[in-house]
């Protein structure tokens, strides 16, 4: 039997950024017609790897071989020329053109402009040879998240390219959209292009690559055929440690009720009806999980309960006061804490130090200046304290919060949330996208808060974290509840149903 | 090309001023290299320019005049850019608040400066204060594009102005020029020493002072610093951005409102035409000290007196080199197009690669 070719080889590439060596003289080879994972922990250097084999980011050291050619990428165009394409987690496309429009931009010059009715029929096979179904007339504004992703790959293929970089693209996309795109992965592998898949979720590496590659702290710590491996030893090679899954007690009394939803309704941003008839209780020392395929509502019901959003109908009570039509600012200060899903571009100001991140919702209070004056040595003993107790890895209190890793930027959010006196947390997709290190320390850390007493609605796409954490999970469909069921007794598969637009009556125990 | 940018992984503090000050040298390269061309040798134009603006007490105090409408006017913009409200409008405002200090005059009162001055502040202040607040409004209200609106409601203050000091408000003993009558001693600016420096410069110094302490030192500033990085978690604060606009802009106007009651109050002693420098008026120039300034009260108080002395300087070689009024106008343009593309460079940094290929491994 011949040795599978190779489509790309990178040796010894080593990659620093001040201060940090994001790339420690890593090997990589990639097969032709594979897919090969590459998987570890935020802040291993996966996406700095593969930014190295974009042409976005120069080696300091080591040398790449594709197709057996050595080469040196000068630009990303040369490496999109060498037949390689990236995905990134955010899509780049222009909302107000159409598929065929953003699959284009950027290609074709005056003497030969692209003719879009060529184009078209271009994408159209395409779409229809790799199973990416799209339109390619319609406006990309007008398509979800799994068809926008669509056509970023779409992009890449139209390219040319025989290798695809795919960054954690399952990351936005639902459980169903997830196995359509599997579909598409693996036909892709077929048709023999190779593939770099980079995922946290250990089930889907099992199920989809051939091959695994796990970094940490920016080295390769070892490259299994997947056939010869197990979740658990992968678990073990990410983080260097044993890990275990485990679910939490449940508190046996619970207090008073602090959020009362009735009959709430609110609209998107379009206008639309994103709430309908939504009604609930959280009691102190409860955790209430909300389950839901993403874009059921749940982004609108955070924004609500958190002042963000309006209510059109309907009635909200926190410890038994009226807050609908409320500004975010009285929500924060009756001690709603929110960690929102977007940590970037809502959670946190990038640009700012940990510091001022540290007290951006708390800036108002008699903590941290009197009147109208901020006091910025007590904002830097706090930023000092939450680094202390939340083991936050950063340079110092000054560092801008944009240079953190996902995990650390997600701890300097909740310590902020948690280190004041709510009554109410809200949290959104809280260990999303985060290792396994820091998925237990955010779970303990949720755990904690409710056996001291505080209401927690937790919302989630992952059944497995709200299974492990929830009192009750409740699940939204089209912006309704379903049924609200006890955590202990719940299944997945009746989760599943009401995911899917099936009413239970509620189990409350 | 071996030359390529790369992105910085944190924004190069040093550069954040290298590059004001490389923008200002390549600029006067530039302009040296026109001078050339026109038979002018650019050093000893520039030896001129400087040693008129700064070493004579006379061009300096000079060089003073010109920086306190800058230095209110580009504080003003300063704040503004500050929360990306893009407010190129600090021209119009001054206008208007020139207006308004003249009103205060225009009624017939003649009484003392201790009552006359601060009305006439507070007067134009409010005036430009009310002006900046259009935009806003219109920003806040019907989301309008605010350099749009900020842009051409200057036009709609210089016609304003136009028309009072051609119509109702004409000196009638002017032999005919479009102005009105100079202003009781009640309403002018005490002066200090020989030359015009004038307590309009207090004023200034005074805004650069509290605009600092607003920035660095309140809950307000924090605000503002907030909405200007990232929007969305300004609301996700609890901020509200509606309110924050409209208050930044009733700063930013009522500043430049503030330039302009000083230039009639404490320069021109009248209000007239052009009480801004037609070729670079003080109003726009503002937007290149605040964005050369790094959004810093200081850096604008900095700059606002190289500028001065860039007026002074480009006057005085109009006069004895008779180089065209337009020079200052083109070192200016130069200075904000070196300092934009240079800005490039505070966020990306310049890689010098070769793109052949590397021995292979």
């Amino acid at each position: 039997m011949s040795a599978p070719r190779v489509a790309v080889s990178m040796r010894g590439v080593t990659k620093r950024f001040p201060g940090v060596i994001a790339n420690d003289s890593v090997d990589l080879e990639l097969r032709e017609g594979e897919i090969h994972t590459l998987l570890g922990e935020n802040g291993a250097g996966k996406s700095t790897l593969m930014n190295v084999l974009t042409g976005i980011y120069l080696p300091d050291e080591g040398t790449i071989t594709v197709g057996g050619e050595p080469v040196r990428f000068g630009s990303p165009k040369d490496a999109i020329d060498l037949g390689i394409g990236m995905v990134h987690q955010h899509f780049k496309l222009v909302p107000s053109h159409t598929v065929t429009e953003n699959i284009v931009l950027g290609l074709g010059h005056g003497l030969a402009p692209v003719r879009l009715s060529e184009a078209e029929e271009k994408v159209a096979e395409l779409s229809k040879r790799y199973g990416l179904k799209v339109d390619p007339a319609a406006h990309v504004w007008e398509l979800s998240i799994g068809e926008q992703q669509r056509v970023e790959i779409l992009k890449i293929l139209y390219r040319g390219a025989r290798i695809l970089l795919l960054d954690e693209p399952t990351a936005v996309l639902t459980p169903q959209e997830s196995e359509e795109f599997f579909v598409t992965l693996r036909s892709m592998r077929e048709q023999g292009h190779s593939i770099v898949f980079i995922s946290h979720k250990l089930d889907e590496v099992m199920a989809v690559s051939d091959r695994i590659t796990v970094l940490r702290g920016g080295k390769n710590v070892g490259t299994v055929t997947t056939a010869e491996t197990s979740p658990q030893a992968l678990s073990n090679l990410m983080v260097g440690r044993e890990i275990k899954f485990k679910t939490y007690p449940r508190p046996e009394r619970k207090g008073d009720v602090v959020l009362e939803l009735e009959g709430v309704n609110a609209v998107d941003d379009r206008g639309l009806p994103a709430l309908k008839d939504v009604s609930f209780t959280v009691a102190s020392g409860e955790i209430l999980g909300f389950a839901g395929v993403a874009g059921n509502g749940q982004d609108e019901l955070a924004q609500v309960m958190t002042g963000l959003r309006a209510v059109t109908a309907g009635r909200m009570t926190v410890d038994g006061r009226p807050m609908a039509g409320a500004r975010a600012r009285d929500f924060i200060d009756a001690g709603i804490s929110y960690v929102p899903a977007d940590r970037h571009g809502v959670a946190t100001v990038g640009d700012m130090s940990l510091t001022h991140n540290s007290v951006l919702r708390r800036y108002r209070e008699g903590e941290f200046g009197r009147g109208p004056l901020l006091n910025m040595v007590a904002a830097s003993k706090y930023a000092d304290r939450l680094i202390a107790e939340f083991d936050i890895k950063t340079p110092g209190r000054e560092t801008a919060v944009r240079t953190l890793s996902g995990g650390n930027l997600q701890k300097v959010i909740l310590a902020r949330e948690m280190t004041t006196r709510h009554r109410l947390l809200v949290v959104m997709s809280a260990t999303h996208g985060l290792d396994v290190g820091a998925t237990e320390f955010v779970r303990e850390t949720l755990n904690r808060h409710r056996q001291e007493g505080a209401a927690i609605v937790l919302i989630s796409e992952d059944l497995e974290e709200l299974l492990s954490l929830s009192d009750r999970i409740a699940v939204l469909h089209q912006g309704e509840i379903m049924g609200i069921v006890d955590a202990a007794a719940a299944e997945i598969e009746t989760l599943g149903l009401m995911m899917a637009g099936e009413r239970r009556a509620e189990a409350i125990a | 090309m071996p030359l390529r940018l790369e992105l910085r992984l944190e924004r190069s503090r040093r550069l954040d001023y290298a590059v004001p000050v490389l923008s200002v040298l390549l600029a006067l390269a530039v302009s040296g290299l026109l001078l050339l061309l026109t038979g002018t040798n650019p050093l000893s134009a520039y030896r001129e320019m400087f040693t008129e603006a700064f070493g004579t007490s006379y061009g300096f105090a000079e060089v003073l005049v010109k920086a306190t409408p800058l230095i209110l006017c580009g504080l003003g913009v300063m704040i503004a850019f500050k929360m990306l409200f893009w407010n190129i409008g600090a021209e119009g405002q001054l206008h208007m608040g020139a207006w308004g200090a003249t009103a205060v005059v225009m009624t017939g009162w003649d009484g003392s400066p201790w009552l006359m001055i601060p009305a006439m502040v507070i007067a134009g202040m409010i005036c430009g204060a009310l002006w900046g607040l259009v935009p806003a409004f219109l920003k806040v209200q019907l989301n309008c594009n605010e350099i749009i609106t900020t842009l051409l409601l200057n036009y709609v203050a210089i016609l304003w102005v136009a028309h009072f000091i051609y119509g109702p408000w004409k000196d009638p003993t002017s032999f005919g020029f479009p102005m009105t009558q100079q202003f009781p001693d009640g309403a002018q600016l005490l002066r200090f020493g020989d030359g015009r420096v004038h307590l309009g410069l207090a004023f200034a110094l005074l805004a650069a002072v509290a605009l600092y302490f607003l920035q660095e030192k309140s809950r307000w500033g924090f605000e503002v610093a907030v909405t200007g990085s990232n929007p969305t978690a300004a609301d996700y604060a609890g901020m509200s951005s509606k309110r924050n606009i409209l208050l930044v802009m009733l700063i930013s106007g009522g500043l430049a409102g503030l330039a302009g009651m000083a230039e009639v109050s404490g320069i021109q002693l009248k209000l007239l035409k052009d009480i801004s420098p037609h070729a670079a008026p003080y109003g726009y120039t503002a937007i290149i000290i605040a964005w050369l300034a790094r959004r810093n009260p200081w850096g604008v108080v900095l700059v606002s007196i190289l500028m001065g002395g860039l007026y002074v300087g480009g006057e005085t070689v109009q006069i004895t080199m008779k180089l065209p009024v337009n020079f200052v106008l083109i070192i200016q343009a130069l200075i904000l197009f070196f300092v934009l593309g240079g800005d490039i460079l505070a966020r990306y940094r310049l890689v010098y690669r070769s793109r052949e290929v590397a021995v292979g491994g």
